[in-house]
């Protein structure tokens, strides 16, 4: 156990005393996740709000032949402006969000008691024009609805005789799930936080130390091999695994930066959920030290170690893309596969539910039993003869 | 005590060892002379167990280093070929990381510590960060730290390289202050003057072969030359890789 020990002390002294590291397994590891959360949730919020409450003008073409309308749009918050040439190429050059275009027939077809069209220009395409386009299209309907209205009661019909079938939202999401949707990409953060932590000492205490040429002073000390690994790896987890607490904390406190309760959503980021993130990802943090480990060990140098293990980083980013894109529903097996397990696990606490214990033991014996293949893989690499040959 | 038998090591198609076999006995300095190639540094290696023979063995006091790899690299100090030390620590700390991974009491290693820094004459930068060391500090802690343990016997691979005239002759000495304390010392060298001055023994490696092993007068009677560099050219049939 002393030659552990004094692998993990000296693996963990030097590299305190090394910049780049301490940065990045301290302050860029942990800080991206929550920092980049943090700003892109106001953006978000922010620009939401404001297009919902704020005044927009939209160009009605046709305003002067329909005063009515108009002026039911002015009493919604929307301003009609002058009438623009060419509103299709408009709205492509994206000059316009959206362009009101009112038939010359209005007036006419209006007073015989027909119906009319309003024609409303906009690219479905482009997302930012989104509400404009739906809060132009609800108050035209509604102002539709309500004219009709009006004429079947001065007809002497009650206006139900017109809509037989009415719907009524029941929708049963709860704040804290509508949040989810929003933070699926959350779980990516703390396994991004956890590889960066580790990533610099996994570089510099396989490849770094072979360029270095090191590594065969080292390993002609009477110690067997697995033991210098298994101290390096305690060390590099160490490193990763404060990466994530210093990520969980700072998660924490997010939702005192973001405007929650003007979104009507709950975002619970508290001791609770903290403890168990990181207990999902306990697996996780040995697992990618033994896979950094084993890449690293195939480098000859610190750079070439460090361009397969930017190449490794895209690996996590897989199950956080495919779930945001194909949202699939969770069978069982899923919670046994590293990393989607933990994407997850970690969804399903945003969303308030809870990871029951058949999942959380799913989570770890799956993550648990990857990373003994890995530091296996890695144990045997250590083993060959040319590992610690640096010329 | 280090005895070789018949050594084999190959890479491929290149036969690096090809049947080396010699003694290097205790209180007596002995050096593996041979041009750049030759196979001195692979030699070495499989010495300190870092490669497995392909036929051929090797025991160190008596212990088979195929058979308890482990108890044969307690017994040995070795500077290998790669000398790299942690540049973040102090030449201390390099030191004092060694003797831990042998597992040394820490009264003793204090001890056997300062007494390294002091045979070196390596006080002066004993507290530095070895980032920055000259060839010759970077040799002293590398040596310190292989010597740390207090084995009874020592190889080196090229212990001189890339040293200055002063920090060589301080190398030399110290060398001889390990063989009087009774050690195996072993050594590879291309450098024959070296050789011819320090060592009791002289093991000539060509194209992985023994082509001599004797003492250095012996050698001088077998060639029939007078000095040992040209008997030294003479067997190796060329002076190409050597250094006077």
């Amino acid at each position: 156990m002393s030659a552990f020990t004094a692998v993990y002390w000296k693996e963990v002294r030097e590299n305190l005393r090394d910049r780049r590291t301490l940065v990045n397994a301290l302050i860029t590891g942990p800080l991206l996740g929550p920092v980049m959360f943090i700003m892109l949730m106001n953006v978000m919020v922010n620009r939401e709000l404001a297009k919902s409450d704020r005044p927009i003008s939209v160009p009605v073409i046709g305003a002067e032949v329909a005063p009515n309308l108009v002026a039911a749009l002015k009493g919604a918050g929307i301003d009609a402006a002058p009438a623009m040439p060419d509103p299709e190429n408009a709205v492509r050059e994206q000059r316009a969000d959206i362009v009101l275009r009112i038939s010359p027939e209005y007036a006419q077809a209006w007073s015989k008691g027909q119906a009319v069209q309003v024609e409303l220009i906009y690219d479905s395409s482009r997302r930012d024009a989104s509400t404009p386009v739906m809060r132009v299209r609800s108050v035209v309907e509604s102002y539709g609805k309500r004219e009709g209205a009006m004429r079947l009661i001065a007809r002497g019909l009650s206006p139900t005789t017109a809509w037989p079938v009415q719907v009524a939202d029941r929708d049963q999401a709860t704040s804290q799930s509508r949040s989810a949707l929003m933070f699926s990409f959350l779980p990516y953060f703390f396994v991004l936080t956890v590889f960066l932590g580790g990533m610099y000492l996994a570089i510099d205490l396989t490849a770094g130390e072979r360029e270095r040429q090191s590594l065969e002073p080292l390993f002609v000390n009477p110690v067997a091999r697995w033991k210098i690994l298994a101290g390096k790896l305690a060390a590099i987890c160490t490193f990763s695994l404060v990466s994530l607490l210093l990520s969980v904390a700072a998660f924490a406190t997010a939702p005192l930066f973001i405007p929650v309760e003007k979104l009507g959503i709950a975002l619970d980021l508290g001791l609770r959920f903290g403890s168990q993130v990181v207990l999902l990802m306990l697996p996780l943090i040995v697992l990618l030290a033994a896979l950094q480990s084993l890449v690293s060990a195939f480098a000859k140098s610190y750079r070439e170690a460090q361009t397969y293990l930017s190449i490794l980083m895209i690996i996590p980013v897989l199950p956080s893309a495919l779930l945001s894109v194909i949202p699939v529903r969770a069978e069982p097996w899923m919670y046994a596969v590293p990393l989607l397990g933990q994407n997850l696990g970690i969804v399903q606490l945003l969303r308030g539910d809870g990871v029951p214990g058949w999942q959380l033991g799913l989570c770890l014996a799956g993550g648990f039993a990857a990373a003994v293949v890995a530091v296996w893989g890695t144990a045997l690499l250590y083993r060959s003869e040319r590992l610690a040959i640096s010329g | 005590m280090i005895e070789v038998k018949d050594l084999h090591k190959a890479f491929g198609e290149v036969r690096a060892v090809n049947g080396v076999s010699f003694t290097a006995r205790d209180g007596e300095i002995t050096g593996l002379l041979g041009p750049n190639g030759a196979g001195k540094t692979t030699t070495l290696r499989m010495l300190y167990t870092l490669m497995t023979p392909d036929a051929g063995q090797v025991l160190v006091d008596g212990v088979d280093a195929a058979v308890d790899p482990l108890a044969v690299r307690r017994q040995l100090g070795v500077l290998p070929d790669a000398r790299g030390l942690y540049k973040r620590l102090t030449a201390t700390e390099n030191i004092d990381y060694f003797g831990r991974l042998h597992d040394m009491e820490p009264g003793l290693l204090r001890q056997r510590r300062e007494a390294l820094i002091d045979a070196l004459e390596m006080r002066d930068i004993a507290t530095r960060r070895t980032e920055g060391f000259s060839q010759g500090q970077r040799v002293k802690t590398a040596i310190a730290r292989a010597l740390v343990h207090d084995p009874r016997n020592v190889l080196l691979d090229e212990p001189t390289n890339g040293l200055d005239v002063m920090a060589t002759r301080a190398m030399r000495h110290f060398m001889r202050q390990l063989k009087d304390e009774g050690r195996c010392v072993l050594f590879s060298s291309h450098i024959m003057q070296e050789v011819a001055a320090l060592c009791d023994r002289i093991v000539v490696i060509a194209h992985g072969r023994v082509v001599a092993d004797e003492s250095p007068s012996a050698l001088l009677a077998q060639t029939g030359e007078t000095s040992l560099e040209d008997a030294f050219v003479k067997i190796i049939g060329t002076d190409e890789g050597l250094a006077a």
